[in-house]
């Protein structure tokens, strides 16, 4: 293990016989955000890394602590940046669940849709980008970038309507959500969503009859099922380990139980397995968002509506746990509220932070190539990883 | 086991009271923090470490949580334990849990918590050279630190 | 006129007209590429883009030459130079037309392989000049592939000769002329079989996806250009695609017919030209369209696959060369 005074200076080192001391990061095209991988290499098989994180940490949890229930919301959508309204999702929730505050059906339903289309725009940027680092920003993982941002850039379009913002949303607020949809909107939902079905059909169709891709997935980066349970990874990488455990199915929040899908697993824990556990998650969406469209009540959009104030909800004495299956895995928020209109304590439970703890259990043994396709497949966010 | 068998074993085997909502919890002394861990994954299959953590109650000390899951039966389960006023040691679950790892990194990091037994405890999310320990609730909002401000 | 000054007008030609097309062939591609990604492609500058190639010359020309301080001087002035004299080189002896080349002996095709496996010189010396262990990671990967892909190119290259029966390169591109079942690409298995692996061969000795984990810039961000700005970056970039193209003229005549087309005989040259394009925007199409592959499976292919197969296959053409011309039914 390098201590304390290596970590900080180390660029390229001769360390023992015949291994040498890379550093991959901070700055670099595939790492996925600010990451620093410092990897030990024999030749070109990889023989540890030490995985160095804080570059964006920007201590979300002391700074729940000075705002309110209702400011905190648009902050907690910049820790995944990318699936930003199931970040917001999983605060909410806890605040709800302390305060016993009910949530209209409606509101729920919308919930339910906002996160299903985020998981699709999440799932998307995945693919690309994990393509462009297998392939090359000047290649063939160019192209598929492209494609998908292409069909990203509808769910934004919908997004857009629906907040105004294109990335970081204020959606959620406790007690409901903060807009309705607007006319035409769900018209538009389903055109995008019929789209993006045909669409990636082509994608898993140029994907999976490459043999190149085919030779780059499979068999590397293998998660055992009981080396995931250990470290806690969730979502995508815990079924495609062979876990069957989606939160929406397990413990059910915000009227999940009225619809009718499939959870997705694979036993094979490569990143081949994880990638058709996220191809076979953008079909489950779209059947979410169809089934959720159609039954959509009327109603109130929130229990709590006409906020005037920052300081107006204020939530008793409690703790919760809420915990959302975002695109990456559980999203969580442990909360203390002590009946102040801002939190005592809160935690939040990344889902990126503990699924990027198994890059050094899992990297040795592999070549340099392959860290780009793991660290791809595993899916960081490091807003959600820092904080 | 269930969730009525998990409450069972534990309140047998530790002899504290188990809470049951809003989620089920245990605290334990910290002397039997280890061996709650081990019991629990072991004995009662819990096996997914979802997160470890820390709280402040200022005067009262510092408090210790985890959280673990038994994925196969769906039981969850929140083992808490109280440091005393003062305290900042605590045994470490990276023995039983590998996922304890970063968590109690990031602990140390936020609360200044030294764990015994820990591999490699160093500071996780801040510079090396920091001062302090952010979470703590002794340390302001704003509290500066060279060289940035 | 003196005759040493005869003997330097058609290099001199060539070598221009080689230059004006690398920078036009990186238009082509860019174009292609955005294409097939659904987007356009260099626009504003100049009617559809027509003067980015001259505005990118400009620019790398008025660049600052930077030298890294702790770079081996001699070494990393020299390496571009180095590489790319061999890629302008393999242009000699390439007939444009019947009797329109700069240099057509009778051993053109031993001649072009072997300058052009030369470039490796200067790409290792770009490398270890440029003291960063990024690059010289790369350059280490380059010569490890290259050395493994020159060989099944040779050996696919030499399967045209075998069936011409010269190394001479208009002798080859003579015996295909007359009509389309000629060109070697149409002669049974044989022909189809060598030009496949031909096109696999060049791409990996090209260091073009998905063979280019040289550069791999999702790895290692430019592999052993890392350390090159300016006019020296430009004479690498050149040096690149003036190989790209010298081997797609090479398979152009080798298993396209060179200069044989429809029309009166001065469109030769047309022909050979848009042959050699063709050549080159299959292997762009392939560049866009896939991922690349890990490097020891890249040379798990070449030594474990390709190798066996094209030296099969010129085994297999001696034979049927032989009992062709032997007339034993």
């Amino acid at each position: 293990m390098l201590d304390e005074s290596t970590v900080s200076r180390v660029e390229m080192d001769w360390s023992g016989p015949e291994r040498l001391t890379m550093n991959m990061g901070p700055q670099h095209p595939s790492a996925h955000g600010v990451f620093r991988a410092i990897v030990t290499l024999e030749g070109e098989t990889v023989v540890a890394v030490d995985a160095v994180i804080g570059y964006l940490h920007r201590c979300h949890e002391k700074l729940s602590e000075t705002l309110t229930y209702a400011q905190y919301p648009s902050i907690a959508s910049k820790t995944d940046y990318v699936a930003a309204m199931t970040s917001e999702f999983a605060y909410v929730l806890a605040a709800e669940e302390i305060g016993k505050i009910e949530v209209p059906k409606r509101a729920q339903y919308l919930r339910v849709i906002c996160a299903e289309l985020q998981r699709i725009a999440s799932h998307l940027l995945w693919l690309g980008t994990w393509c462009m680092d297998m392939g090359g920003a000047l290649g063939g993982g160019a192209t598929i970038f492209l494609y998908c941002i292409r069909e990203r850039e509808l769910i934004l379009d919908l997004f857009e309507a629906l907040v105004g913002a294109r990335l970081l949303y204020g959606f959620f607020q406790v007690g409901g959500t903060r807009y309705d949809i607007p006319d035409g909107w769900a018209q538009q939902c389903r055109e995008t969503v019929d789209v993006i079905d045909s669409r990636v059909d082509e994608y898993q169709q140029m994907l999976e009859q490459n043999a190149f891709f085919l030779a780059r997935a499979k068999g590397v980066g293998i998660v055992s099922r009981e080396l995931a349970e250990d470290v806690g990874i969730a979502g995508p990488l815990l079924r495609g380990s062979g876990v069957n455990w989606d939160l929406r199915r397990t413990a059910p929040y915000s009227s999940y139980q009225d619809f009718d899908f499939r959870v997705p697993v694979e036993t094979d824990g490569d990143c081949y397995a994880r990638y058709r556990v996220r191809m076979a998650e953008f079909r489950q969406s779209i059947a979410i968002i169809r089934q959720a469209l159609d039954k959509l009540p009327a109603g109130p959009i929130s229990s709590r509506p006409a906020l005037k104030s920052v300081a107006q909800i204020r939530i008793p004495k409690g703790e919760a746990y809420a915990r959302v299956e975002g695109p990456r895995g559980e999203v969580g928020t442990y909360m203390i509220a002590d009946g102040s209109a801002k939190p005592y304590r809160m935690k939040w439970r990344g889902a990126s932070f503990s699924n990027l703890a198994i890059l050094p259990h899992i990297i040795p043994g592999h070549k340099v190539a392959d860290v780009v396709a793991i660290m791809g497949s595993v899916d960081p966010v490091f807003g959600e990883v820092d904080r | 086991m269930t969730v009525e068998e998990t409450r069972a074993a534990l309140a047998a085997t530790f002899g504290v009271e188990v809470t049951s909502a809003p989620i089920m919890s245990i605290t334990v002394p910290p002397d039997r923090w280890e061996e709650l861990g081990r019991f629990a994954k072991e004995t009662l299959g819990c096996r997914f470490f979802s997160f470890l953590t820390a709280v402040d109650w200022k005067e009262q000390g510092l408090e210790v949580l985890a959280k673990v899951d038994n994925l196969d039966d769906n039981v969850a389960l929140l083992l808490k334990t109280r440091l005393g006023p003062g305290v900042t040691t605590c045994s470490s679950l990276m023995p039983v849990y590998r996922g304890a790892d970063w968590m109690e990194r990031e602990c140390f990091d936020m609360f200044g918590i030294r764990f015994e037994n820990h591999r490699d405890l160093r500071r996780i999310l801040l510079d090396d050279a920091w001062e302090g320990h952010p979470l703590l609730k002794s340390y302001a909002v704003d509290t500066p630190h060279p060289p940035y401000r | 006129m003196p005759s040493w000054l005869t003997l330097l007008i058609a290099p001199f030609i060539v070598l221009n007209v080689v230059i004006v097309m690398v920078t036009y062939v990186t238009l082509l591609e860019r174009k292609f590429a955005a294409r097939m990604q659904s987007r356009i492609g260099p626009y504003r500058v100049g009617p559809h883009g027509l003067l980015q190639p001259i505005a990118d010359a400009l620019k790398l020309m008025m660049k600052e030459d930077v030298v890294p301080t702790a770079a081996d001087r001699r070494i990393y002035n020299l390496a571009p130079i180095v590489f790319l004299i061999p890629c302008m080189l393999i242009f000699a002896t390439i007939p444009f037309a019947p009797g329109l080349g700069v240099a057509d002996v009778n051993i053109g095709i031993l001649f072009f392989l072997a300058v052009s496996a030369m470039e490796i010189v200067g790409l290792f010396m770009a490398g270890w000049g440029s003291n960063n262990k990024y690059a010289l990671l790369s350059a280490m990967r380059a010569v490890n592939q290259i050395i493994s892909y020159d060989l099944p190119f040779i050996f696919s290259a030499l399967v045209p000769v075998l069936l011409a029966g010269s190394l001479k390169m208009s002798d080859i591109a003579a015996v295909q002329q007359g009509s389309l079942l000629k060109w070697f690409i149409f002669y049974p298995v044989i022909g189809q079989l060598a030009f496949i692996m031909f096109i696999v061969s060049t791409l990996a000795a090209e260091n073009r996806v998905p063979f280019d984990i040289l550069e791999a810039e999702s790895e290692l961000v430019a592999g052993f250009r890392v350390e090159y700005s300016g006019m020296k970056f430009a004479l690498i970039q050149l040096g690149e695609y003036a190989h790209m193209i010298g081997s797609s003229f090479l398979g152009a005549l080798l298993f396209l017919g060179a200069w044989s087309g429809p029309g009166p005989e001065y469109l030769g040259p047309i022909w050979f030209l848009l042959k050699a394009m063709f050549f080159f925007l299959v292997v762009t199409w392939i560049r866009w369209s896939f991922v690349r592959i890990r490097v020891d499976q890249i040379l798990a292919l070449s030594w474990k696959a390709l190798l066996p197969a094209t030296l099969g296959l010129l085994i297999m053409t001696a034979v049927v060369v032989v009992w062709r011309t032997s007339g034993i039914p």
